[in-house]
């Protein structure tokens, strides 16, 4: 664990991201992430790696697990799962 | 390939001396310092410092990744973002490519990134212009950035590699600049003499960064998230983190002291720490510049000691932190202080003539100071400037004199 009152340990801002970090913003929703499994790297292949989604979820409500879940609780629907993955696995669907 | 072939013998060339512009002796050092990634936008007049980058890379001397970008916000940006991830980093700008950069600085300032970029000082518009002054560098002195400001050649490249070791140095770890004047020394050419490749490797070990991430590329952490007026559980808010940036900065005068001695014992050159004092052991009269301005200076004192004038010249080195403690020591024999400043700190006076003040101001020992403003835009700094200034300050001083609006030398009225 960082010791956040060590002035050496936080010489900038660097913040561990948690899910509902920023409450439950899965009532900011317009569009919804549809998890596309047919289309996912990880269901097609055993020995695929990727997880780009929640590499690049910036609310960490997308699970590294195979396949990725969505917390629909948290996901603000920002899309930027969809424009990330590289298979096409992701869709935006109007809530 | 030949090419190739021919560039990496010099790789392993012994300690040698080469005739070179101010803009060359940059690129020499970054070569040698091992950057490995290098951002900029061209602009006059420290194009020529990416140039000679681009043509190490291209034939192989240098292992370095360049970014071409469309824009210095975007330059410094990739600069921020490579040097987050662990990258030794080097870029170079001058005048409005700075200015441009300005909301950037803040970022990499507040980020504690160990950025080296070298500034080729020239004039801000409007108008346009593309000549020496130092209003870009001064005009980005509260952005949180460590500055230096070089004399001559041998001197941009020394300090850019000790500014490599203070900025990454494990109690800093802050952005720094590296200025010197356009064209004066940027274009101009004078030998400077390269250390083995060894020894730079010895003198700077590989950048650790305090962020690491590329230790945790499994475990994303965000960087500068909204930090809150007040801290909260197990977060500083937005005061401590800026209290820091501060506390640190201030440290830094030591280390770069430090450093200077370090780098002194290795290559024989001594730039004189922070502050470098010429003919100052018997002066009365204190002319204090930085850059071409304190050049310009000492080749008047040998006109003024002739007269009876004993007069010496204070260079500021370090502007960023300012060396208070420094300054008033080597002020602390003399009866009078004459400022000659490439800038206007617009509305108030010359930059580097208010900071000295408030360096001196509540002390017991308060020597006059007079500050001019000279060579802005390219405007010749002459002798007869250096001169006629001095006796000037010398009758303020007389008389008890301290005139409110500002002096300027060398201008048409
Ligand atoms: S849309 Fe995708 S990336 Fe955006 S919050 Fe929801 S799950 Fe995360
Ligand atoms: S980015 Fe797409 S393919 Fe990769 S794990 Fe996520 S859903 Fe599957």
């Amino acid at each position: 664990m960082v010791d956040y009152k060590d002035p050496k340990s936080t010489i900038a801002a660097v913040q561990v991201p948690s899910e509902g970090e920023a409450g439950k913003t899965g009532s900011w929703r317009s569009f919804k992430p549809v998890f596309n499994p047919e289309k996912c790297i990880l269901i097609k292949s055993e020995k695929a790696r990727c997880h780009i989604c929640w590499m690049f979820c910036p609310e960490v409500a997308i699970t590294k697990s195979r396949p990725p879940t969505i917390n629909l609780d948290y996901c603000k629907g920002c899309g930027i799962c969809s424009t990330e993955c590289p298979h096409g696995a992701i869709t935006m669907k109007k809530e | 390939m030949e090419l190739k072939h021919e560039s990496n013998s010099q790789a392993t060339r012994g300690r040698h001396v080469e005739i070179l512009t101010g803009n060359h002796a940059a690129s020499h050092a970054a070569r040698m310092a091992r950057v490995d990634v290098v951002s900029a936008y061209p602009i006059t007049p420290q194009s020529p410092v990416v140039e000679k980058i681009s043509e190490f890379i291209a034939s192989g001397e240098m292992s370095a990744r360049m970014i071409r970008v469309e824009s210095e916000q975007s330059a410094m940006a990739s600069c921020i973002s490579a040097s987050i991830t662990g990258a030794r980093v080097f870029t170079a700008t001058s005048a409005n490519g700075l200015a441009y950069m300005n909301e950037q600085l803040a970022w990499a300032a507040g980020t504690r990134l160990p950025l080296v970029m070298c500034v080729v000082t020239r004039a801000l518009a409007a108008p346009w212009s593309v000549w020496t002054d130092h209003q870009d560098a001064i005009s980005q002195r509260d952005t949180g950035w460590m500055q230096v400001f070089c004399e001559d050649n041998q001197e941009i490249y020394d300090t850019v590699l000790e500014a490599y070791k203070v900025a990454e140095n494990d109690n800093i770890f802050l952005p720094i600049m590296v200025c010197f004047d356009g064209y004066i020394l940027s274009h101009t050419t004078m030998p400077v003499e390269l250390l083995s490749q060894n020894e730079v490797d010895t003198f700077l070990p590989s950048f650790n960064s305090h962020l690491k991430l590329h230790e945790k590329i499994d475990e994303p952490v965000g960087v500068n998230p909204v930090t809150l007026p007040d801290p909260r559980e197990g977060f500083p808010g937005y005061m401590e983190f800026r209290y820091r940036l501060q506390k640190t900065i201030e440290k830094a005068i030591d280390v770069f002291e430090d450093i200077e001695r370090d780098f002194a014992s290795l290559s024989g050159r001594n730039h004189g720490g922070v502050v470098r004092g010429y003919k100052m052991e018997d002066a009365d009269i204190a002319i204090v510049g930085m850059g071409s301005a304190s050049s310009q200076a000492k080749k008047a004192i040998p006109h003024l000691r002739e007269q009876g004038i004993k007069a010496g010249v204070l260079t500021i080195r370090l502007f960023r932190p300012f060396p208070k403690a420094r300054i008033r020591e080597a002020l602390k024999n003399v009866k009078q202080v004459v400022v000659f400043d490439r800038d206007v700190a617009y509305g108030l006076e010359g930059a580097i003539s208010a900071e000295l003040k408030s360096a001196l101001y509540n002390r017991k020992h308060q020597p006059h100071v007079q500050g001019f403003i000279v060579g802005l835009g390219g405007r010749d700094f002459k002798t007869e400037h250096v001169i006629h200034g001095t006796k000037m300050a010398m009758e303020y001083a007389e008389k008890n004199e301290v005139p409110d609006e500002t002096k300027w030398l060398g201008v048409d009225k």
